[in-house]
């Protein structure tokens, strides 16, 4: 046997006698950068929020207050917070909603070659590149695109130039509406709500669904009271994703939508030319406080129960 | 007796695979009935397709003689107890006992009362508000087994129930399922490939081979008249010895069935030569050849025991060596 061998047999003997050791040269790199990297700048971030900015000479001022996040509940400010949380929650609802029956089919039916082609296609649309994926969007929402060439050619313009009409969630055209963003964001967010949907149905036996029915349930009984239950930490698990993406995105409503702007817009604007940096990390505490509320509920209803 | 399941040429066919194959079956209302054979010999998907959850690609099946075609499983008056128990996590002991309740409509208060009533005739009374992850194999064996019964089904269709439990266990529930199934009164078709578990609790077995029924009866008629060499062998590990063994025997061409506790040593008779020998605990199991024939014989506690590579002869009653018609 050579030294070389010898050496590396004696790492595997003392790596097997010290299993804590090869865990800790495992886990510090990741460790380092997530603690100091990631924690540090995010503290960083939070530590700005407390600070303010003089109003007339834009100096930051350097001592601790809560008056930056008073700010955060101007009416202006205020507005942004609430249609970001609207449009979050709403794409998340239309998400699980869309999401499910998809991940239904391929935990439940879909086998070989249409297991291969699910997971393709809900795949794919994350291997191109997201820029260009949401200005396609802009073209098909536009009104010279082909969402509104459809309708003209159905002869059903009317129903889409009422809808348009209703404040708040229409607009010159749907590539300039909180629908267009609303769609654009399902789009995008979907596949990430379908994935854990579809792992968490793959683990409730067939038998379990089967014994509903053999004890009187009518299939929307066992969707209710059986299927929905036992699927719901995928469905949490995919609420968070489409939620908290959701809540910090600022691409999206730039591109496609109405001019109101959505809490990552607000942060993009206060720390780039407006220079307010304070209020621009105050801003970006509000999705952190959200999410941890979320989780909060989501645990104390007993959403994580059944991992 | 009026009839509870009735199969009339029932088929099941995946493609070219034939799980179930004209199956005719007629089983009696408030009869204990088996069906027993190996895996894959389709008396599971048999009792599928009395649940409902498999639909037959040819035949017809009546339950108390309503044809069950177009019924789906959630309207048929019978109850399933799954192999795997299909406990339902999400929910407790007592809610899954009143499960079939609730989806009735029937008010909280009173299925709760009835989950807790049928809880307590499975011993379970002090259970329902436990999760079914916190109890035992045999404690949710019982409360599927509440579960099934709360509905007062007209059948109980059982799934190799006691498949998963421990022999002592197993023997215990044997006991209780029979008592419980004479308190009752109802009819229990279960499945198992145990052939103990099927000839001491059924009133009759059905012996499954290939997607087929090779034999219907008694467990006495099951054990001691096997009428094919399949069951001969399934049954009770008989020796199954070739026409032309006892042909040289009995003088007619037939199959031969005998029963490893029918052979004994003696002073007059066959002589054997013996191969292996095996302590069973209650009695010893001797692998011999006769003329070329391999036997076993189960040798009582007491007896002189042969050893490996001796000579011995045995002999056995005349009586015991049951003819089978050559196929």
């Amino acid at each position: 046997m050579s030294s070389h061998t010898n050496a590396a047999v004696s790492l595997s003997d003392l790596l097997w006698r010290r299993p804590n050791l090869l865990l800790l040269i495992l886990i510090l790199p990741p460790a380092l950068w997530l603690g100091i990297i990631y924690l540090g700048s995010l503290f960083a971030l939070l530590a700005q929020s407390f600070f303010s900015i003089d109003e007339f000479s834009g100096v930051i001022q350097y001592e601790l207050t809560f008056k930056t996040y008073g700010e955060l509940f101007r009416p202006a400010n205020f507005d942004i917070i609430v249609r970001t949380v609207v449009m979050a929650g709403a794409v998340t609802i239309g998400a699980a909603v869309v999401g499910f029956p998809v991940a239904y089919y391929a935990a439940r039916y879909a086998r070989g070659k249409w297991k291969a082609i699910f997971y393709l296609g809900v795949m794919m649309p994350l291997w191109s590149s997201y820029l260009v994926k949401v200005y396609s969007w802009k073209l098909i929402l536009a009104k010279e695109g082909i969402l509104n060439w459809l309708f003209e050619t159905l002869h059903l313009g009317w129903l889409l130039n009422a809808y348009l009409a209703i404040p708040i969630i229409g607009g010159n055209s749907l590539s300039v509406s909180s629908t267009g963003t609303f769609l654009v964001f399902l789009y995008v967010w979907i596949p990430f709500m379908i994935l854990p949907i579809q792992a968490s149905l793959e683990r409730v036996p067939h038998t379990m669904l089967e014994a509903s029915g053999d004890l009187g349930a009518r299939p929307y009984q066992t969707f209710l009271h059986v299927l929905l239950p036992l699927a719901l930490p995928g469905v949490i698990a995919g609420s968070i994703f489409t939620f908290s993406l959701t809540l910090g995105d600022y691409i999206i409503p730039q591109i496609v939508g109405s001019s109101r702007r959505f809490i990552g817009q607000a942060v993009y604007a206060y720390q780039g030319t407006a220079g307010n940096i304070p209020l621009a990390a105050a801003f970006a505490v509000v999705p952190i406080v959200l999410m941890a509320f979320y989780l909060w509920i989501a645990k104390r209803k007993g959403a994580f129960d059944a991992l | 007796m009026n009839s509870a399941i009735r199969f009339s040429g029932v088929s099941r066919h995946y493609g070219a695979v034939k799980a179930v194959d004209d199956v005719n079956l007629d089983i009696a209302e408030g009869e204990f009935f088996a069906m027993l054979g190996p895996s894959g010999s389709g008396k599971t998907t048999s009792l599928r397709l009395i649940a409902g959850f498999e639909r037959p690609t040819a035949g017809e099946i009546h339950i108390y003689g309503e044809e069950a075609q177009s019924i789906p499983p959630y309207k048929r008056p019978v109850n399933t107890v799954f192999q795997d128990y299909a406990l339902f996590p999400h929910l407790n002991v007592r809610d899954n006992v009143a499960y079939g309740l609730m989806v009735a409509g029937v008010g909280k208060k009173q299925r709760a009362k009835s989950a807790d009533e049928t809880l307590e005739m499975v011993a379970l009374g002090a259970y329902g508000g436990r999760k079914p992850s916190e109890l035992s194999g045999g404690q949710r064996q019982r409360v599927a087994l509440a579960r099934a019964l709360v509905n007062k089904p007209k059948a109980l269709l059982l799934d190799e129930p006691l498949g998963a439990l421990d022999l002592k266990l197993r023997e215990q529930m044997q006991e209780e399922l029979k008592s419980l199934q004479r308190s009752l009164g109802i009819t229990f078709i279960f499945v198992t490939h145990d052939q103990s578990e099927a000839l001491s609790m059924a009133d009759r077995v059905a012996v499954f081979n290939n997607g087929r029924i090779v034999q219907i009866g008694t467990p006495e008629d099951i054990y001691y008249r096997p009428q094919q060499p399949f069951v001969a062998d399934f049954v009770g590990s008989s020796n199954v010895l070739p026409p032309e063994f006892v042909a040289k025997l009995t003088g007619k061409t037939a199959h031969g069935s005998l029963r490893p506790e029918a052979v004994h040593l003696s002073e007059t008779g066959h002589a054997a030569q013996i191969k292996s020998v095996s302590f069973l605990g209650t009695a010893t199991r001797v692998s011999m050849t006769i003329q070329g024939v391999a036997m076993t014989m189960l040798v009582p506690k007491g007896a002189v025991i042969p050893k490996a590579g001796d000579t011995a002869t045995v002999s056995w009653a005349d009586d015991d060596l049951h003819l089978m018609a050559v196929q």
